[in-house]
Order: structure tokens, then C-alpha cells, then sequence
């Protein structure tokens, strides 16, 4: 920044720094990297979806020439997870599997042909066990056994009951209390590229490239499963082909090249296929929702009660805390004055589910956007206007102890009714508009697991003019090494093409905590202010000593450091402090709540999304064409307008296609259609146009201000689109996908006098604990903390 | 499945038209012009994401016309002409396209860009000046799961409109 | 990455030569021509083959007659769908060439092999891994019926969106087999059988397509499938209609991808033909029309669904044909409530 305060790079729409490497194909993926003498490998995968295995014979496949190795769960026997909590997944199951598609053998072969016909040949005997397949299913005593051997009663894996405030007395100032049911299916990231890892051994040391969105989580699970201290372990992030939390938790295939590459003495390479990607899954959660709310006259909240039951799959992955981010978020857009919450998670014969971008938080948006509007419908007041009394404040504390900094609900409103005319659109049958809100986080405010040190590191080096920053951080797409580069270069009066990057690799990168959760840009980021400001002060002092004048007088800017150029200043300074090096790192603020759940939730920051839908729907077929989305988006900052417009579309994007099309469904205990003809991702003709709005309220944390745009601009698209598909045809289709079928049952169960709805028609009984009350915090407790600083 | 390993190779030459350049190759018949590109030729710049024609990552150019690599071999295309991303750049200078590309944020991953990159060019050698509807046809068979299309279209509009 | 199976490739230089070679070969040998719909199922191990013999030979030209019109096996469906004779005088198979799945593959999908798709089911269309877990079914490896499992035949879904167009407009195929050429109506191409669902000899090649009709003769397509591209038709309609002022002459509906072949829906022709095209007639037509279709639950979305699904693009292909200039596009989202 130069001192009248005008940015040199910050809220440029700069090309993105990998944008050249990545329009030319020259940028490489973890699947293009063929070192020499690389064996390929091929896993077997369980054909049920719950057996115990009684025996493998892995010596018809041995016999097949080519094939260099042959490895079970016997070789790979230690457990591993990404949260401490629940260590319950293996590389290879030898004793039990629990979905269709988990992995038991692995063969290492001179080619991918060989590899997966000796994989063909191993014989596994198996004892079958019953399946269990869904939420209700999970809820009773099994047939067999338990699909895990932690948690219960029966597959229950969690329970959460936490109380905010008082909610009885909510209830009893409440003018009026509705309850609802609504359904959101579960979805898969389906990245455009598949899963890819090599891996070679030597001398005693493993290195692993992998497209992965968390090489920091990766290197710890290896050094767990492999027995290798961390410092023998070497990951390395390569050219990413999307994420979106897919790619988030450590996976077998990883740990399985690096086992075979230290048997083999020779590098190993494993693609998934795409239906093993469907397998890989860690995807969106299938959540059924209960929620029950008081609201006065005015329709103020008085009180909320929710509830959520999450189908988690065979394993732990992220599921406890997308447990309890069911219940978090609901308080952050919304001023409830007392709140209650009651989570569940099951364990299903299905690939886990685990955080898919806006992780456990689309589900009770869209649960809580749709039911405030019934609530509306029933005062006769207008939705927009009875959400908008009960939007929160800026600078508050929610009763469950999140802190909100900055917060732009009401701006972005404002900007999408304006410009979709919502307030006076046309009332004709078959043409609807639907609008929701919705908030996310700028980064977890606490580690998953727990330790002290901070939650990214950014190191720079300037070396006769040259400036190199390092960085955990991965980037998956999104352009976090661009946020980065430009901000090093912000701060150093330089453009973000002159900053070289060194990303995502634990040799030679300071920690980073990856690409998910939204985190890079808020944490990253302002690790790389600190380093970048410490850098700048070093060769102010030496361009002021040399120019003999006051450093508050130097200006940096347009590669300049005062009367210098920064090459020369960067020789001044060198001369001055010898080798120049900075670092900067970010700890999250301690904000958590007093109570067992209160890391969830927590974030230095939360994006604020409003967004109205427009469409058709067609009574007779059920067809629904969304011909419009205005969405405006507090950013906080906008670092870069280009890559935030790019991140909204996106959310738009793959929020639309959870509210019309994808579905992670079965059907006999096998995965429906693990391909992607059938799971349907929108085409170029399915997607409308999206208005893009940004608006900018200058988080008083974020670096220069800025927040998130990768997830929260996901959330309020699904819910937006059944209201307005209620507003073209006066129907509710409680649950996601909203397919036409679905639209053709409402309108027929609305013509026999029924109920106008498609959706779940209960909410199941389950035995959750005694609730935890919390106090809500003190009033004033942010005040004194930010007195006492 | 498990005789096929049994089987033995049929291998042919074959001279390939890559980008302009011709490379003779000892092929088995039953490889893919994907696998070859990528395998064969180093030609990584070509993706893939289904290996089965439903998402268009692998598509390059055949005789100017967008095709998909998955579904093609190498002994059905000798003598034409094959473009992959690699070719699409005059040496170091950027096609139109690809430039606009990178000033707009078209690429985000990037996984899917070659070979839109490569449909958008065929459309734009047939229909210089489409309209956004037109671009929408022609692309409609390459998926891209980040960008949610708008900033792509934006692009394609913006090379058309420097290109004529 | 899912690969091919290893097969020796056969480049036979005419029709005869490579209908010798598969007669010689037998099951194990099979055709390609564009093999957008083969390879595909090979790599998902749905046919056992030994060898592939190429159609390269085959015609990639389109001879314009004054009303017919003769389309060569090899055209490629990009072209059929763009061809300016095609688009004028038989817009609704040019409109359903066009619809098939994305560009790209219109780019090498042929007008031969589009006739001659392998039928379609969501237990059989999955790689040979998927199947294995699933149990295998009678259509490759197994003997059951898993979409019916008391079924003793199966029921994969005709999915081609250009032979009912063919076949409402009488269309005649040319064969040529190990011994001779013959034509052949389209409408005589298909057996309703899932698994033997063409009624020619697996040695017989498609050469070439023979289009004709009277010059008053309107055509349309309506293709239902979730998304805007990619997609295989989950319902659909061909209609060719021949008009004397609003009086209907001649008129065939043929319905994709709702039973094991092409449906022709002649009761439905047989109830129009004679009468004035009035909305209540093309209401009552494709409720007629849709009574034959019986879809199961083996393709997207729900078979109830589907099969209301067949009434509407009767329907609207009708009056597509009917109350336009011949043949233009039917877009089924966002018809506003009538
Ligand atoms: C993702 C995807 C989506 C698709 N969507 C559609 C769709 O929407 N609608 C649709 O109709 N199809 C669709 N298809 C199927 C297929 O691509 C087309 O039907 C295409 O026209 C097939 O032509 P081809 O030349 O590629 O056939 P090939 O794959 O070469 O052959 C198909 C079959 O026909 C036989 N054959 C081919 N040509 C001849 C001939 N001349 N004589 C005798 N036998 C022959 C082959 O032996 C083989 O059994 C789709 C395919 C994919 C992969
Ligand atoms: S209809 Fe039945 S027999 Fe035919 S492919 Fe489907 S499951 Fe197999
Ligand atoms: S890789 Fe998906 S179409 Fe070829
Ligand atoms: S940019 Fe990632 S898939 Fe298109």
C-alpha cells in the first residue's frame, strides 16, 4: 500500500499467476508425472457393501508376469483418520469391509493393464453380513453387527445435545410455532480430475506427489501408517484438478503407492478410476432436518430448536465435525435468542462422507431459509422483510458464542433485489422467484487437531532483486498462490508476476493447514502481510540510511523503494542485514465458547451471501429451467475481483446442480451410478446466467480486509430455488434434488386436498443425551476484550 | 477379464500428425489416442476424467473438428491432422483464446481447459462471431465443475471479438 | 485409467470383404465405425471380443435426390445434423442427429452406428467391476433379469434417437452381407429383445440410409433427457406428418427409448390420420400413443415419470410438426403452465 492509502495490486482483476502454465497445458497434475521406471498399481475393491473377509489368496495374482507386488491390510495394518477421535480407516481392509468399493488389495505391475487383471485374480472368501443403507435403518439393532465397533447404540457414531439460552421461555413469549421436515440428499464433488498419487523410496526416504488439498494431512497420516518419523516423509502437492473438500482427508491409494514403492524399490503411480473416485467420495453429507421456531407477531425469532440426522457412510472422516457444523451456523445470519440443537451421526454401508465445500452447512441453510419463508407465509408477512428484521448485527456475539466481526446481509440484499426486481416481479403461474441468505466461514478457527502453533507460515526471501515466498498452502483452483504472490507483492511495491511461489510442499514449505474450510486467503494471507511488512521495513531502512532521510518518508511502489529501484534496494539491504529473509505466521483468534463442541463453528470471520433465483417450472412435466441468479457477496475484500467473481459462479454452480441434479444414490446396497453420464453435473446449457455482485465491508481482521468467496456463495442456491419453484407453482419440495418428478407428486397431492409438499414425512426417534446447557456469552464480552488488548 | 493379459499384443506403426509434427510409433493397436498422447508422446497437456466420452476433458482437435481422445485410436486418425493444447500457441506467443483465458480467470483448476480451449477454437473457425447461445452449443459437451461456465463464455466472446 | 481391451483391428477395404470377415469370425468379432458407443462398453468389459473390424470404408457422403435422399453409413452425425438438404427436407432427422449426446461426439458418432446402438440399461452400462458386485445379469455374463427378475427375457432400453426418426419416415437401410446386398425398412431393423435387438445378421453391414417422403411431409423430434447435452434420450418422440391443408393424410409417430426398440405407435396414426389437427385430436393422439410405452426402472429418473413423459413429447412433437415451418426444435423446459 502506499501511504495516501491507494492499493498498487490489491482489487486489481489480475490474470491469476498459474494462468498461462495452465492455459497451455503445460501446468503438471499428479497423473502426468511419469517417473522413470514407474510401476503402476491397481486396487481391489470390495464387491459388498458389508462382509467379513474369511481369507485372500493373492498367489494366483503374483503368478502374473509383470507383476511386481501384491500387498493386503496385513502389510498396511495400522489405522488412520483424519480426525484423532476416529482413527477407523485402513489403506486395505483384511478383516472387515463396509461399503462397496472399499479397498483390500493392492498390486503394483510394469502397466495398468496387468495391474488390474492380477487384481481380477485374487480370490477373497467372504462372509456377508445384512447391509444397513439408511438413516432409519442405522437407528435400530443391526442383523449382524455393528458396521464399526465404536459409538452406538446401534450405528449411531455421534450424538450432540447443546442448549443456548432458554429456550422454553422462547417458546412461551412466541406468538406463533411452526415445525418442519426437509431432506438434503447427499452429493459427491466430482472433480474433473481423478484422484492421482506416485510415489518413490529412496535412501530411507519416501516422496509423495499427490493431488491433494491438505499436504500437511497427508504427511502425517503417512508417517503414522508407514512408522516413518515425518522428517522421512516428503509431500508434495501437484497442479490441482479441483478439490472441494474432496481431496481434503489422507486416502488409502496414497498410503498404498508409498508401501509399494518401499517394497519395490521403485516408483509407484496410482490413478483412481472415476468410479472409484465415487468410492474416494468424503462428499456432501445426506442430512434430514427437523426444526421447530417460535417467532412474535412482528416475526421476530424467540426461540429455535434444531435437529439433524446425518447418513455419514461406512467411516469417521470429518463427520463429527460436520456433526456439529449442522447445528453451528444457523445463529450467524439470524439473531436467535435462544437455540437448542440436537445432532446425530450413522454409520451406513456406504463410501464416508466428509466435507464437501460449505461442509454440514448447506443442509441447515437450506432447511432454515425454507422454513422461515412458511413461517412468513403464516403471518402474512413477506419473506424478504420478516428474514431481514431478524438478520444480525455487525460486531455481535451469537447466543452460541460465535463471534461475528463484519457483516454485510443487509447491502446484499439490497443489491439483489434491486437488480432482480424481486420485490415487484411478475405473479404468474408457472414463473417463480426465490431468495436466501446465507454465511460462511473465513477459516476453522481451531485445528482439528489440537496443538498450539499457528495455522499457516509464509516465509519470503528477496535475493538480488528476486522474491520468493513459501507457503504450505495448496493450490486447488481456487488461487490461493495468486492471493499470495499478490499480496507479498502489495506489500512490497511489486506486481504479483515478480514474486516466485513455492507452495505446498513439507520439505521445503513453512505449515500450512490446506485448502479447505475456506482458510487460505483470511489465514495465508495474513501470514503473508506480517512477512511481506517485515521485508518492506528491512529495505525501507536501508534505502533511509543510504538516502539519510526519515524511513516514514520512503515510498514504496511500481518497483520502486524510494529513490531506488528494488532490485538496488534489495542490494542495499542484503549489504545492511546480510541474507534477507522474512516470516510471518496467523493463529486464529481464541474465540471458542466454554463448551465440548465449541471448535466448531468458531472463525475469525464469516462471509455473508444474499441470492434470488429466478425460473420456470412447468406444472404438467415438472421441468424446471432457472433462467436467472443475481447473488451478492460480502467478501469483506475483494484481493482480486476476478478470482472472487470466479469463486461465486462457481459455489452458484455446484449449489444449482445439488438443487436440481446430483445425487449420490443406491440402490442394492451398490453406489446407483458411479459415472459421470449418470450423476449428472450441469452442461454449459443447463447453467444460466449469474449476476455477480461484490460487496465489500472491510473485515477489521482479514488481510486488507478481506473474508471468504469459495464456499459461502454455494448455500443459498439450493433453498432459493424451491422457493421459487414454490412461487411458480404453489408447491414446497422440502428436499434436494428437486427433480420433476418430485415437482409432478406436490402438485398432484395438492390437487387431492393434500398437504402441497414433496418431502420427508417424519423425523426419526433418536436417543439423543441429556442436553448441555450453555450460558449465552456476556454482552459485552467482545468489548473487553478488545479494550484489553 | 483375466485372459485378456493372455492375449497377445497386436502392434502396428503408425505415423502420427501432432500439431504439425509427424512422429512414426510402434503402437499396440488397442491403445487410445488419449493414452497415446499422454503416454506415448508426453503430450500431457491432453486430460482425462471418464475415459468413456461422457465429460469431454480429453477432446482434441481432428482435422480442425473437436473430438474425444478417449473414444479414438491412433490407427483410425494416421494422416490427419491432430491438435492438442500443446499446439495451440504460435511458439511462445498465446493464442487468442488462450490469452483470453488467462486475463478473464477462465481457468481455475484448469483441469478442463484444454480441451475447451480446443472446442472454443474449432467453433471459432467455422462461426468467428457466435453469439453467447452459439458458444453454449458448442461447448456443451465439455464439462468444467469450477467455473460455473459464465467467466469461459466471457472469454470465448472476448478472443472472437479480438480475433475479428 | 480405464483402457481397451487388447483385439487384433481388421481394415477390410468394401462392405462384402468385412461382412466375409465377420461371418468367419463369428460373435467374437465385431464392427466399428465411429466407436463412440463401443469403446465404451469395451472398457467397461460388456462384450467379449477378439477382433474389431473397421468400417472406414463406409460412405461419408449425402446424395440429394429431389425427394429422397441417400445418407452414407459413415456420415457422422455432426454432419447429418448441419447438412442443408437434410435440414430443409427432413429437418426432424437432421434435428435428432443433432440431438445425440455432445458435439464432440457427434463428431465421430456415425449415422450407422447410431442405428445400430447397442440397447441401454443402468445394471448393464457399468464396468465389469460394478456388474461383478452386482450380480451379473443375462444380457452379458449372467441369467437373470435384474431390473425383472422374473423376467425370461430382458429389457434394455432402445436409446437411439434417430431410428424411430428413420422409421416414421421409411426410411429403408442398404445391407450388404457375406453374400449380397439387400434393403431393408428400418422399421424391420429391430427386434424387441434387449439383448438380439437388431433383426439383421451380426455379418450384415448398414451401408447406407434411404430417406424419402412426400414433399408435404412435416417431421419433428422431442428428446427428454436431464440435462442440455450428453445425455441419452430417456423419452422421445418422431413424428412425420403430411398434411392436406389441416387434414392429416399420413402420419407416423415412432417413440425412443421406452421398450427394447423403436415404438411405432400405430394406433395413435391410425387414430389421427383423417382428422383436422386441432389441440383436443394431438391430445387424444398422444394419449394413445403413449398407452404401449412401458419404461422400467433401468434408466434416469422414475419410470412413472418417464412414461408421462411419453404423452407430452407425442405432444409436443405433433405440434411442433403441425404449427411450425417443418421440423424445428422442440425445447421441453419452461413451457409455462397452460
Ligand atoms: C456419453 C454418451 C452419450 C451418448 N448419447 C447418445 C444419445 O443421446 N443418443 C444416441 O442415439 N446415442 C448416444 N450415444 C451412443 C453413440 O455415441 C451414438 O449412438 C453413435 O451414433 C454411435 O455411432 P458410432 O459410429 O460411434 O457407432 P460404433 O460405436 O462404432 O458402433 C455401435 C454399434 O453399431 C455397430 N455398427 C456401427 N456401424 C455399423 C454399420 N455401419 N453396420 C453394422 N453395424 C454397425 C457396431 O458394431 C456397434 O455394435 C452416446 C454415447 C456416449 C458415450
Ligand atoms: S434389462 Fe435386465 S437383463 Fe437386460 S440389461 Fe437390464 S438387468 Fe440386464
Ligand atoms: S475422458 Fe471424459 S470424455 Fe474422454
Ligand atoms: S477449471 Fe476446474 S474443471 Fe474447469
Amino acid at each position: 500500500m502506499t501511504p495516501n492509502g491507494k492499493f498498487g495490486v490489491i482489487g486489481k482483476p489480475l490474470p491469476k499467476v498459474d494462468a498461462v502454465a495452465k492455459v497451455t497445458g503445460r501446468a503438471i497434475y499428479a497423473d502426468d508425472m511419469l517417473l522413470p521406471r514407474t510401476l503402476h498399481c491397481r486396487i481391489l475393491r470390495s464387491p459388498h457393501p458389508h462382509a467379513r473377509i474369511l481369507s485372500i489368496d493373492t498367489s494366483a495374482a503374483r503368478r502374473i508376469p509383470g507383476v511386481q507386488a501384491v500387498i493386503t491390510g496385513a502389510d498396511l495394518p495400522i489405522k488412520f483418520g483424519i480426525l484423532p477421535v476416529t482413527q477407523d480407516e485402513r489403506a486395505l481392509e483384511h478383516e472387515k469391509v463396509r461399503y462397496v468399493g472399499d479397498p483390500i488389495a493392492a498390486v503394483a505391475a510394469i502397466d495398468e493393464e496387468i495391474a488390474a487383471a492380477a487384481c481380477d485374480a485374487i480370490g477373497v472368501e467372504y462372509e456377508v453380513l445384512d447391509a444397513v443403507m439408511s438413516i432409519d435403518e442405522a437407528l435400530v439393532a443391526p442383523k449382524d453387527e455393528p458396521i464399526q465397533d465404536y459409538g452406538g447404540p446401534h450405528n449411531i457414531h455421534k450424538l450432540v445435545a447443546l442448549e443456548f439460552g432458554d429456550v422454553e421461555s422462547g417458546f412461551t413469549r412466541a406468538d406463533h410455532i411452526r415445525e418442519d421436515v426437509f431432506f438434503f440428499q447427499g452429493s459427491t464433488h466430482l472433480p474433473m480430475e481423478q484422484h492421482s498419487a506416485t510415489a518413490t523410496y529412496m535412501d530411507g526416504r519416501i516422496t509423495l506427489w499427490s493431488s491433494t488439498q491438505v499436504v500437511h494431512y497427508v504427511h502425517r497420516a503417512l508417517s503414522k501408517v508407514l512408522e516413518l518419523p515425518m522428517n522421512r516423509i516428503r509431500v508434495i502437492g501437484a497442479a490441482h484438478g479441483g478439490g472441494f473438500g474432496g481431496k481434503t482427508d489422507p486416502f488409502a491409494h496414497e498410503m498404498i503407492v508409498c508401501k509399494l514403492a518401499m517394497m519395490t524399490g521403485r516408483p509407484v503411480k496410482c490413478t483412481l478410476t472415476r468410479e472409484e473416485v465415487f468410492y474416494a467420495h468424503r462428499g456432501r453429507h445426506p442430512v434430514l432436518m427437523w426444526v421447530r421456531t417460535g417467532v412474535t407477531r412482528d416475526g421476530l425469532i424467540t426461540a429455535m430448536h434444531f435437529r439433524t440426522a446425518l447418513d455419514g457412510g461406512a467411516y469417521g472422516s470429518y463427520g463429527v465435525a460436520s456433526t456439529f457444523y449442522t447445528g453451528a451456523l444457523q445463529t450467524v445470519t439470524y439473531d436467535i435468542p435462544a437455540y437448542r440443537f440436537e445432532g446425530c451421526r450413522v454409520f451406513t454401508n456406504k463410501p464416508p462422507c466428509g466435507p464437501k465445500r460449505g461442509h454440514g452447512t448447506p443442509q441447515p441453510r437450506f432447511a432454515l431459509e425454507l422454513h422461515l419463508e412458511k413461517i412468513a407465509l403464516d403471518l402474512g408477512i413477506d419473506p424478504v422483510d420478516l428474514k431481514q428484521r431478524n438478520f444480525v448485527k455487525a460486531h455481535t456475539r451469537t447466543v452460541n458464542w460465535l463471534r461475528v466481526t463484519s457483516c454485510g446481509l443487509d447491502e446484499c440484499t439490497e443489491r439483489v433485489m434491486t437488480a432482480s426486481g424481486y420485490r415487484n416481479r411478475e405473479k404468474r403461474p408457472g414463473h417463480g422467484m426465490g431468495f436466501a441468505i446465507s454465511s460462511y466461514l473465513s477459516g476453522a478457527g481451531t485445528a482439528i487437531y489440537w496443538n498450539d502453533m499457528p495455522h499457516s507460515e509464509v516465509q519470503i526471501k528477496v535475493d538480488r532483486g528476486g522474491v520468493t515466498a513459501f507457503c504450505g498452502a495448496m493450490d486447488i483452483g481456487q488461487g490461493s498462490d495468486s492471493v499470495l504472490a499478490t499480496i507479498v507483492a502489495e506489500e512490497l511495491g511489486l506486481q504479483p508476476a515478480d514474486v516466485r511461489l513455492v507452495t505446498a510442499d513439507t520439505d521445503t514449505t513453512p505449515i500450512d493447514l490446506g485448502s479447505y474450510s475456506s482458510r487460505v486467503t483470511f489465514m495465508a494471507g495474513n501470514a503473508a502481510i506480517e512477512a511481506g511488512r517485515k521485508m518492506r521495513g528491512m529495505l525501507i531502512e536501508a534505502v533511509a540510511a543510504k538516502m539519510k532521510c526519515d524511513a516514514a518518508a520512503i515510498e514504496v511502489g511500481s518497483g520502486r523503494i524510494g529513490d531506488f529501484s528494488f532490485e538496488e534496494a534489495s542490494v542495499l539491504a542484503e549489504g545492511r542485514f546480510g541474507t534477507l529473509t522474512t516470516a510471518g505466521s496467523y493463529t486464529p483468534p481464541k474465540i471458542a465458547g466454554p463448551y465440548k463442541g465449541s471448535g466448531v463453528g468458531p472463525s475469525p470471520a464469516y462471509s455473508y451471501t444474499a441470492c434470488v433465483v429466478g425460473l420456470d417450472a412447468d406444472a404438467r412435466t415438472g421441468l424446471v429451467r432457472v433462467n436467472k441468479i443475481w447473488i451478492a457477496h460480502d467478501v469483506g475484500r475483494a484481493i482480486n475481483p476476478l478470482l472472487v467473481e470466479g469463486q461465486v459462479e462457481g459455489s452458484v454452480y455446484m449449489g444449482l446442480g445439488e438443487a436440481l441434479m446430483e445425487e449420490q444414490a443406491f440402490r442394492k446396497g451398490l453406489h446407483k451410478w458411479p459415472s459421470m453420464l449418470e450423476y449428472k453435473s450441469p452442461t454449459f446449457l443447463d447453467m444460466p446466467e449469474v449476476e455477480t455482485f461484490i460487496v465489500e465491508t472491510v473485515d477489521p481482521e482479514g488481510p486488507y480486509g478481506a473474508k471468504e468467496a469459495g464456499q459461502g456463495p454455494l448455500l443459498p442456491v439450493p433453498p432459493a430455488v424451491c422457493s421459487a419453484v414454490y412461487d411458480a407453482l404453489g408447491v414446497w419440495i422440502d428436499e434436494v434434488p428437486v427433480t420433476p418428478e418430485k415437482i409432478v407428486e406436490a402438485l398432484r397431492r395438492k390437487q387431492k386436498g393434500e398437504p402441497a409438499r414433496f418431502g420427508p414425512a417424519r423425523f426419526p426417534t433418536i436417543p439423543y443425551p441429556p442436553t448441555i446447557k450453555v450460558e449465552p456469552p456476556p454482552k459485552d464480552l467482545d468489548r473487553a476484550a478488545a479494550a484489553s488488548i | 477379464m483375466k485372459q485378456e493379459v493372455l492375449r497377445e499384443v497386436e502392434r502396428v506403426v503408425l505415423a502420427l500428425d501432432v500439431n504439425g509434427e509427424r512422429t512414426e510409433l510402434l503402437l499396440p493397436v488397442h491403445k487410445t489416442l488419449l493414452e497415446v498422447l499422454r503416454e506415448d508422446m508426453q503430450l500431457t497437456g491432453t486430460k482425462h476424467g471418464c475415459e468413456l466420452g461422457e465429460c469431454g476433458t480429453c477432446t482434441v482437435l481432428i482435422d480442425g473438428r473437436a473430438e474425444l481422445s478417449c473414444l479414438v485410436l491412433p490407427i483410425q486418425v494416421e494422416g490427419r491432422a491432430i491438435t492438442t493444447i500443446e499446439g495451440m500457441a504460435r511458439g511462445a506467443e498465446l493464442h487468442p483464446l488462450q490469452q483470453a483465458f488467462a486475463e478473464l480467470g477462465a481457468a481455475q483448476c484448469g483441469y478442463c481447459t484444454p480441451g475447451i480451449l480446443l472446442s472454443a477454437k474449432s467453433l471459432l473457425e467455422t462461426n468467428a462471431r457466435p453469439s453467447r447461445d452459439e458458444i453454449r452449443e458448442a461447448l456443451a459437451g465439455n464439462l468444467c465443475r469450477c467455473t460455473g461456465y459464465s467467466k469461459i463464455l466471457d472469454a470465448v466472446e472476448l478472443a472472437a471479438g479480438r480475433m475479428s | 485409467m480405464l483402457r481397451l481391451p487388447r483385439f487384433k483391428y481388421l481394415r477390410p477395404k468394401t462392405a462384402r470383404e468385412a461382412a466375409r470377415m465377420a461371418a468367419d469370425l463369428g460373435p467374437r468379432a465385431m464392427f466399428v465405425a465411429g466407436g463412440t458407443d463401443l469403446f465404451p462398453k469395451l472398457k467397461r468389459r460388456q462384450f467379449d471380443i477378439e477382433t474389431l473390424i473397421a468400417l472406414d470404408f463406409l460412405p461419408r457422403d449425402i446424395r440429394n435426390g429431389s425427394i429422397d435422399c441417400v445418407v452414407g453409413a459413415g456420415v457422422t452425425l455432426a454432419a447429418a445434423s448441419r447438412d442443408e438438404h437434410l435440414t430443409q427436407s427432413f429437418a426432424g432427422y437432421a434435428e435428432a442427429a443433432g440431438l445425440v449426446s455432445s458435439p464432440p461426439l457427434r463428431n465421430a458418432g456415425t449415422v450407422g452406428g447410431n442405428l445400430c446402438v447397442d440397447t441401454r440399461c443402468n445394471y448393464y452400462d457399468m464396468t465389469y467391476e460394478w456388474r461383478k458386485a452386482a450380480g451379473f445379469c443375462m444380457k452379458k455374463d449372467g441369467d437373470i433379469c435384474l431390473v425383472a427378475p422374473s423376467s425370461p427375457r430382458c429389457w434394455a432400453v432402445s436409446s437411439s434417437d434417430t431410428a424411430p426418426m428413420a422409421i416414421a419416415l421409411d426410411c429403408v437401410v442398404s445391407l450388404t452381407g457375406p453374400d449380397g446386398e439387400r434393403e431393408l425398412p428400418v422399421s424391420a431393423l429391430y427386434r424387441d429383445d434387449g439383448i438380439e435387438y437388431m433383426a439383421k445378421q451380426p455379418s450384415e453391414v448398414v451401408t447406407s440410409l434411404k430417406l424419402s417422403a412426400h414433399r408435404d411431409t412435416r417431421t419433428a423430434y422431442a428428446k427428454v433427457r436431464r440435462r442440455g447435452s450428453i445425455d441419452f434420450p430417456i423419452a422421445g418422440a418422431a413424428v412425420a406428418i403430411q398434411l392436406d391443408g389441416d387434414r392429416v393424410v399420413r402420419c407416423r409417430i415412432v417413440l425412443s427409448a421406452v421398450a427394447s426398440h423403436p415404438l411405432e405407435a400405430t394406433a395413435a396414426e391410425a387414430f389421427l390420420k383423417g382428422k383436422r389437427v386441432e389441440a383436443d385430436a394431438i391430445r387424444e393422439t398422444a394419449d394413445i400413443a403413449a398407452k404401449p410405452a412401458k419404461p422400467l426402472d433401468n434408466a434416469d429418473l422414475s419410470h412413472f415419470w418417464r412414461k408421462r413423459m411419453v404423452r407430452i413429447v407425442v405432444e409436443q412433437a405433433l405440434l411442433e410438426a403441425t404449427t411450425k415451418t417443418p421440423g424445428s426444435k422442440v425445447k421441453l423446459l419452461g413451457q409455462p403452465q397452460e
